[in-house]
């Protein structure tokens, strides 16, 4: 079998279309694993992954430590909060300290864009990313477009719209990069102000009328408004927000067809989606959360297969 | 010219011998199937198990066997992938395609046939019997293998039930050919030292 051509996932945009061929491949297999009696194989069994999120997180921080324990590393877990992060320590020297106890990968969250970027430079360990600020959040678009395979049978050709705040999601970002890969068409929707101003750059159109994009597309990819990331009002209200672009059932019922709803999590139920349409048989939304461990398993595994053996 | 060819070609050619011909070949998969009907009956408790890739051909061939001999018509069989439990993991230069893990039952409280091609160092094997837990706690497990190469074993693990004995050096490879795949059924000896 070919290896991934990247050293370390640090994006999308990083990846070639047959890298991410080889990453679904083997995520078919840990799907199976997963779902055995007996869920845990042993190949990770000499590696150490430490997990650094310096922002918070439920379903990634989670899922990407049972994916670990389920390949049997050892796991560190760091957070911000309860960290020397706030006595004033620098991120390159909280890493190499972490790095000093023999760790051979990390998984990083962090607030600021490029963060994963800049350690994969200055350390030596396969770096994960897994949500750098606003720019990009891999494996989120990895196991996104597994699932609409999953589904569909392939991603080749589909119709995906984006809805909600483009601006602040690193979601959208790595989405867009996979999904145009993998030869999807790609639109976004949402009100102007959170949509980036070069989003045509990417060959990406803004749709800004909600029923026209769903008209439009086979799958709708619900976004959150990430109102933590916002420091200047970009809506009037969550309300008005929820009126304009908020997903309900009759507005899927009035379609002509049936159309896949996905959200990456967390849910503001009553916002982008009411909770008839997140928790219909149209909703794939844990799916996701289940193969989002099989693709991170994959990952550690096509990575940790990078990590050179001791005294070689 | 003639000089040189003689002298060129025996440094630069595979030594291969067939070992096994296409008549021996089923005779020897009809023997496996009445060795393993001996001790298991009518294999209402007994499972087959085929270790991917190349096991899987050799457990198809004993299933279709054993179907038309027994009566039962449902002898469940499955195939083990051991990808992930090899022993070998960042030790190769290239990394080992994953197959498909087909085994849509517990073997909780059966009597499991393994079943591979070739045993040579034992460490499949030991990885399969790995893998193999993780499917339930089975009562028994037992090793039918095509091609036993004698004297080579790197681990404690000896066949039940074995096709033919080959004695071979390290240098030689043992290759199962078979006739969905290569189009004839045979086994080959080849040498590859110059």
């Amino acid at each position: 079998m070919k290896t991934l051509s990247a050293e370390h996932l640090l994006g999308i945009k990083y990846l070639t279309k047959e890298d991410i061929s080889i990453i679904f491949k083997t995520t078919d297999n840990f799907k199976k694993i997963i779902n055995q009696p007996i869920k845990k194989v042993p190949s990770l069994r000499d590696i150490t992954v430490a997990n650094l999120f310096f922002e918070n997180s439920t379903r990634t921080k989670l899922s990407f430590e049972l994916a670990e324990k389920r390949l049997s590393a050892d796991v560190i877990n760091f957070s911000a909060a309860a960290s020397s992060v706030k006595k004033g320590e620098t991120l390159i020297d909280t890493v190499n300290n972490i790095l000093a106890m023999k760790v051979d990968m990390v998984v990083i969250r962090h607030p600021n864009p490029g963060a994963s970027i800049f350690l994969s430079r200055n350390i030596d360990a396969k770096i994960i990313n897994a949500g750098d600020g606003t720019h990009e959040h891999p494996t989120q678009a990895l196991l996104d477009a597994y699932s609409i395979r999953e589904r569909y049978g392939e991603v080749k050709g589909k119709k995906i719209v984006i809805i909600g705040d483009i601006l602040h999601s690193r979601v959208a970002l790595s989405n867009i990069y996979c999904l145009q890969k993998l030869g999807a068409y790609v639109r976004v929707c949402g009100p102007s102000t959170l949509i980036p101003r070069f989003i045509n750059k990417l060959g990406v159109k803004h749709i800004s009328n909600l029923k026209e994009a769903l008209n439009w597309c086979d799958i709708a990819n619900v976004l959150r408004i990430q109102l933590e990331r916002q420091d200047v009002k970009y809506l009037p209200s969550l309300r008005e927000y929820a009126m304009v672009f908020g997903i309900n059932k009759e507005l899927l019922m009035n379609l002509d067809k049936e159309i896949t709803i996905m959200h990456p999590g967390p849910i503001n139920r009553g916002v982008e989606l009411t909770s008839d349409v997140a928790d219909s048989g149209q909703s794939i939304i844990l799916d996701q959360v289940e193969n989002g461990v099989a693709i991170r398993m994959a990952i550690l595994y096509l990575l940790a297969g990078k990590v050179k053996k001791n005294g070689k | 010219m003639g000089l040189f060819l003689i002298l060129y070609l025996p440094t630069q050619m595979k030594h291969k011998k067939i070992i096994i011909n296409k008549s021996k070949f089923n005779i020897i998969v009809e023997r496996l199937s009445h060795q393993l009907i001996e001790n298991h009956g009518d294999f209402m408790q007994t499972v087959l198990i085929g270790i991917q890739p190349r096991g899987t051909h050799l457990c198809n061939r004993i299933h279709q066997k054993l179907s038309s001999l027994l009566s039962n018509k449902n002898i469940k069989v499955g195939n083990l992938d051991i990808t992930f439990y090899r022993d070998d993991f960042r030790r190769r230069k290239d990394p080992i395609e994953p197959q498909a893990m087909d085994i849509d039952f517990s073997i909780e409280g059966k009597h499991v046939i393994l079943i591979d091609d070739v045993l040579y160092t034992g460490r499949s094997v030991r990885a399969a019997m790995d893998a193999l837990m993780a499917f339930g706690r089975p009562k028994s497990v037992e090793l039918t293998v095509f091609i036993d190469r004698r004297f080579s074993r790197h681990l404690p693990i000896q066949p039940n039930y074995v096709g033919q004995k080959v004695d071979s050096i390290a240098s030689e490879k043992v290759i199962v050919e078979w006739e969905e795949i290569r189009g004839k059924d045979q086994v080959i000896l080849l040498n590859s030292e110059k």
